[in-house]
């Protein structure tokens, strides 16, 4: 590479840590820098004093905490169904070939195109019908459309990874067809189907829109958030933000090299 | 222990013929070898024997089984394939004991039959391992361990060595033979190396475009090609071809006069290694074109006539790139080939 190409490159680098990193930074700094640091201007960009007070404030708030529980029920759930559904939807997709796949492979991707805003009345109306309005569950279902696309193709380039030999070789050796999954797949596949796993619990914990409009009393925390503290004082407001931030980052960093793998990157 | 019958079995991928009515059978504890090129079907032939695949029509029996509708897991044979399918999460000691557990073979005998497996390939040692830990050449033989220890009536092999490095390659494939030898397993190996074939069959099956073109031992395949293409596969350097025309029951060819079965155009094919190096005037004339030594002998690359041709001389003679020599041909060691079906004239 040559050396104005690597500056650019550097520089983009930079760049796009900068663009993720400084506002989480930033963030960090209000929920931790205490009620003043919050209007002081100019910002100082080192903390000058960290307190927990904020943060531990926050969490005393009255129904955070069954937020957060219905937060836990709805992701949870959504993992679950998440896998359950695109695990094997994955595994078809990576072991047979059948018509249509690349189709099937694009409108599984295409579901993501579809704006949820545009379904949010309709399904609101169906979920009052059937009772799962106001519940975890009704929340998970509509989380589960949103994390399923990723689920059945993060499995599936698992399982593509996966020489089908090792399936033959178990055949041949006297396993049926689930056996062999189940003793020589499934233990290979597991960490990639845990970080799939917890893609999805992710997707349906940082979710905003649907638990909204779904939900009254019993909202997730992002929803109870955005209800709450848009009349709570500014370094509340952050200290909520990072609450809601570090579960997804720690997460998002625990599987990183199962959704490089998932966009055909090698992170050796 | 059992024999196989192959009997007219036939694959189509949609339109592709991969194999036109297959009929081969295999003696209890012999060793056959698929040979042919890629894209010949002898690895879709092998699927179809393990069950991996299934056949479009006709069967296969297995002893006195018919196993054409099996699973697998039914017809009780073992394979080892190309790329080992070691399973990684397991043990040397798991893999080895795989198909045993599967049979529901108590511990007691899983130990000793695992540790008989081992001890005949030598991987007593890494019983313990994982297979990450190990080389290819280990892998390897923990994949035949793995079949052995099942003591299958059938081992199935698909190209075994391609993935070893050529000198761990001559070194398996003579602990091989001995191995099988002594478990005195029906085999049937899929490679597309002639030399392991040669080395390790009993016979040879050599297949070309779905077909099985011949099937014989070692020997007679190479001295005795029933086709152009069999010829021209096996050995190396490859049996030569040289265009001629017969009349009245001989071939001449420069000084040298050979019977021929019938009289026309055809070809004469014989092995580099049997022509005699002789005076110009009474041999086959032979233009030098490269002559290259190869440590044992020197391989001399030139034309007969229009026809390329590779000659063995021993490494002592001293040949110059240009020269023209004389062949002198043995006339029970040479084959003559119809140019129009391809085919060896019977008897010649």
């Amino acid at each position: 590479m040559s050396a104005p190409r690597k500056w650019l490159y550097i520089t983009g680098i930079l760049m796009l840590c900068a663009w993720v990193l400084v506002p989480i930074y930033l963030i960090g700094l209000g929920a931790m820098g205490g009620r003043m640091a919050v209007f002081k201007w100019p910002k100082s960009l080192a903390p000058t004093e960290t307190s927990f007070a904020a943060l531990a404030a926050f969490l005393k708030i009255e129904g955070v905490w069954n937020a957060a529980l219905n937060s836990l029920i709805a992701a949870s759930l959504t993992m679950l169904f998440s896998i359950l559904l695109g695990a094997p939807a994955g595994y078809a997709l990576a072991r047979f070939s059948f018509r249509g796949q690349s189709a099937f492979r694009l409108l599984v991707l295409l579901t993501r195109a579809f704006p949820l805003a545009i379904l949010a009345l309709p399904l609101t109306v169906i979920f009052i019908k059937v009772g799962l309005y106001d519940t975890p569950l009704g929340v998970s279902l509509v989380h589960t459309a949103l994390a399923l696309p990723f689920a059945a193709l993060v499995t599936s380039s698992l399982f593509m990874g996966i020489p089908r030999e090792y399936e033959e070789a178990a055949w041949v050796f006297g396993c049926t067809r689930w056996q062999a999954f189940r003793k020589v797949v499934l233990p290979l596949a597991l960490p990639g189907i845990a970080a799939a796993a917890i893609f999805a619990f992710v997707i349906s914990w940082n979710e905003v829109f649907a638990a909204s409009v779904l939900t009254v009393r019993e909202r997730t925390l992002t929803a109870y958030l955005l209800a709450v503290l848009s009349e709570s004082p500014l370094h509340y407001r952050f200290a909520g933000g990072f609450i809601l931030i570090v579960p997804s980052v720690l997460f998002i960093f625990a599987v990183r090299k199962y959704l490089f793998a998932m966009w055909g990157v090698s992170s050796k | 222990m059992a024999g196989i019958l192959i009997d007219k079995v036939a694959k189509q991928f949609g339109n592709t013929v991969a194999l036109q009515e297959i009929s081969l059978s295999v003696a209890d504890g012999e060793f056959v070898a698929l040979l042919g090129p890629s894209g010949c079907g002898k690895t879709t032939l092998l699927r179809i024997i393990a069950g991996l695949d299934v056949q479009s029509s006709g069967k296969v029996v297995i002893g006195e089984r018919d196993v054409s509708a099996l699973k697998p897991s039914e017809r009780g044979l073992a394979m080892v394939f190309q790329n080992y399918a070691v399973f990684p999460h397991m043990t040397v000691f798991e893999n080895v004991a795989f198909g045993l557990r599967m049979k529901g073979a108590d511990q007691a005998r899983v130990e000793a039959q695992v540790r008989k497996a081992a001890a005949l390939l030598h991987i007593e040692e890494y019983l313990a391992r994982y297979p990450a830990k190990l080389s290819g050449g280990q892998r390897q033989r923990v994949a035949v361990a793995r079949a052995l220890a099942v003591e299958p009536a059938v081992l199935l092999m698909d190209e075994p060595l391609s993935n070893l490095d050529a000198l761990l390659r001559l070194e398996m494939r003579a602990e091989l033979r001995s191995v099988l030898r002594e478990a005195g397993t029906t085999t049937i190996y899929v490679t597309h190396d002639q030399t392991e074939a040669m080395g390790l069959a009993d016979r040879i099956a050599v297949m070309h475009g779905g077909h099985i073109v011949q099937i014989d031992t070692p020997t007679t395949i190479y001295s005795k090609p029933a086709t152009r293409f069999v010829g021209g596969f096996v050995g190396s350097p490859p049996m030569n071809f040289v265009n001629t025309t017969a009349t009245a029951g001989s071939a001449r060819l420069g000084g040298i006069t050979l019977a021929s079965p019938v009289d026309g155009p055809i070809i004469l094919g014989f092995r580099g290694e049997d022509a005699r190096l002789t005076d110009t005037a009474s041999g086959l004339p032979f233009k030098v074109k490269v002559a290259e030594p190869m440590g044992s002998h020197l391989l001399l690359t030139g034309h007969v006539g229009g026809d390329l041709a590779r000659i063995v001389a021993p490494s002592n003679t001293r040949i110059d790139a240009g020269a023209t020599l004389g062949l002198a041909l043995d006339p029970t060691r040479i084959v003559w080939i119809d140019p129009q079906t391809g085919r060896t004239h019977p008897g010649a």
